[in-house]
């Protein structure tokens, strides 16, 4: 049986984890092969880096940083981040990363999903979609799509553009609930689930995680594949192995 | 020394590491010379049937790799790499595979709101001969690997069939017919079961 992933993120600035495992006994905090480790010693399923470099000139790093990864852990790992152009994945792919995760520049241009996904597989390509929900009455709510980290508005319907990404070939979407991200409140179970059921792709759930309850909840109500988790697990008020008995025990399915 | 055949389809990165960590020499390579010379071939690749088809007959491999096989020394597909091994797939009609084991490759067909394609994660494999438990060994039945793919094989011989898998139907997830072996899912992305798989095919060479 299928198992539902529980995903660790990991954020990377010029090559360095600035947002990992919290210190003890690493010696190096910032090292990603060090949280790396870390998380796969635990049972993590995936790991995600993200790369919040601003300047492109430095994302090169990036590269440099996979490459490492890809010789330590012998687990399936995502990238994201400043992802423009087919080059840009290629050279993420061969040094080791086995998906790639892109979001602004599916919106400036959604034709860039398809030659990804037609060149490398869907299997590796990713949407990530940041969403804010911009009405809510009895009778509707509706989630609108932001990009360049959450700071610009796109007017578009986070649903229908789920649904139009995996038409283009996107193997799976890596959804942020802004709203919730960062509030430890648990994730948005609305917009997880309306996109859960909207598409027949892998959804990962992400943004809220402040209890092993939340991951529960999007699993389940939220129909999510996988939960992604940031600071439950750097912070270590659980560890991945933690959060799957937690699962287990109620009754869903996760590899022990 | 073991040839990962390069074929321009996907990393092999991930492969030849996990190999070094076991402690075997691998070459990246797409000459027909290495893979006559070679103890053991490995064959992984992720990405599209023709295409890689098209770039294996580009390169001039599809018959090197037959008579390798034929030759009986160990050999590996991995993934794609496996359903290359068969005669057809769904994700190209018309297009001739390796015909290695006679069967198809069939896309995974679930009603709306039924299963989501790809089949993306952490499934469980179940053996159902005893003719793994080579390759098998140390790997507990239900052992949990790594899987990304649309696409799952048919094999005409039940018999080659190793492992079983279920996602909204049983697919043969492992299979064997003498010196060639083929797994679906990814034992270099597995974790420590994943690499055993791998030592217990190093340990065939």
């Amino acid at each position: 049986m299928l198992t539902k992933r529980i995903i660790p993120c990991l954020d990377v600035k010029d090559g360095r984890v600035v947002k990992g495992v919290n210190f003890i006994n690493l010696r190096d905090a910032g090292d990603p092969v060090e949280n790396a480790k870390f998380y796969d010693k635990q049972g993590a399923d995936e790991l995600i880096f993200l790369d919040i470099t601003a300047s492109h000139e430095k994302r090169g790093t990036m590269v440099a940083m996979v490459r490492k990864v890809a010789e330590t852990i012998f687990l399936p790992f995502t990238v994201g981040g400043g992802i423009r152009a087919v080059e840009d994945i290629r050279r993420l792919l061969i040094a080791g990363c086995d998906k790639v995760s892109i979001n602004t520049a599916a919106v400036k241009d959604p034709s860039f999903v398809k030659r990804a996904s037609s060149r490398f597989g869907s299997q590796c390509i990713v949407v990530a979609i940041d969403a804010r929900c911009a009405v809510k009455t009895r009778q509707k709510q509706l989630w609108e799509v932001f990009i360049n980290g959450g700071r610009t508005a796109t007017g578009i319907d986070a649903v229908k553009w789920a649904k139009k990404m995996a038409s283009y070939g996107a193997g799976e979407i890596l959804l942020t609930s802004m709203d919730y991200d960062g509030t430890k409140e648990g994730y948005d179970i609305d917009i997880t689930r309306r996109i859960s059921e909207a598409v027949r792709i892998p959804v990962i759930a992400s943004g809220g995680a402040g209890t092993l309850g939340h991951l529960y909840e999007a699993l389940t109500e939220g129909r999510a594949d996988a939960v992604l988790a940031a600071s439950i697990f750097h912070y270590r008020t659980y560890s991945v192995g933690q959060a799957k008995e937690y699962l287990k025990k109620r009754k869903v399915a996760v590899r022990l | 020394m073991i040839a990962v055949i390069d074929y321009g389809m996907g990393n092999l990165r991930s492969v030849q590491k996990a190999f070094e960590l076991i402690g075997a020499g691998t070459k990246v390579t797409s000459r027909p010379s290495d893979l006559a010379r070679c103890g053991g071939i490995v064959f992984p690749g992720v990405g599209a049937f023709g295409d890689a088809m098209k770039e294996l007959k580009r390169r001039g491999l599809e018959r090197p790799i037959r008579e390798a096989i034929a030759s009986g020394k160990p050999f590996l597909g991995l993934c794609l790499g496996m359903q290359l091994l068969f005669e057809r797939s769904d994700e190209a009609p018309g297009v001739k595979g390796l015909s290695v084991f006679s069967g198809e490759v069939k896309r995974f067909a679930f009603p709306k709101g039924g299963y989501k394609v790809p089949h993306m994660g952490w499934n469980s494999i179940e053996p159902v001969s005893s003719r793994g438990a080579h390759i098998l060994k140390g790997v507990p039945d239900g052992s949990y690997m790594y899987f990304v793919h649309s696409y799952y094989v048919k094999p005409k011989d039940k018999k080659s069939v190793l492992t079983m898998t279920g996602y909204g139907i049983d697919f043969a997830s492992g299979i064997r017919r003498d010196n060639v072996y083929g797994f679906q899912f990814h034992p270099e992305k597995s974790q420590g079961l994943g690499l055993k798989i791998l030592k217990n095919f190093v340990g065939l060479i």
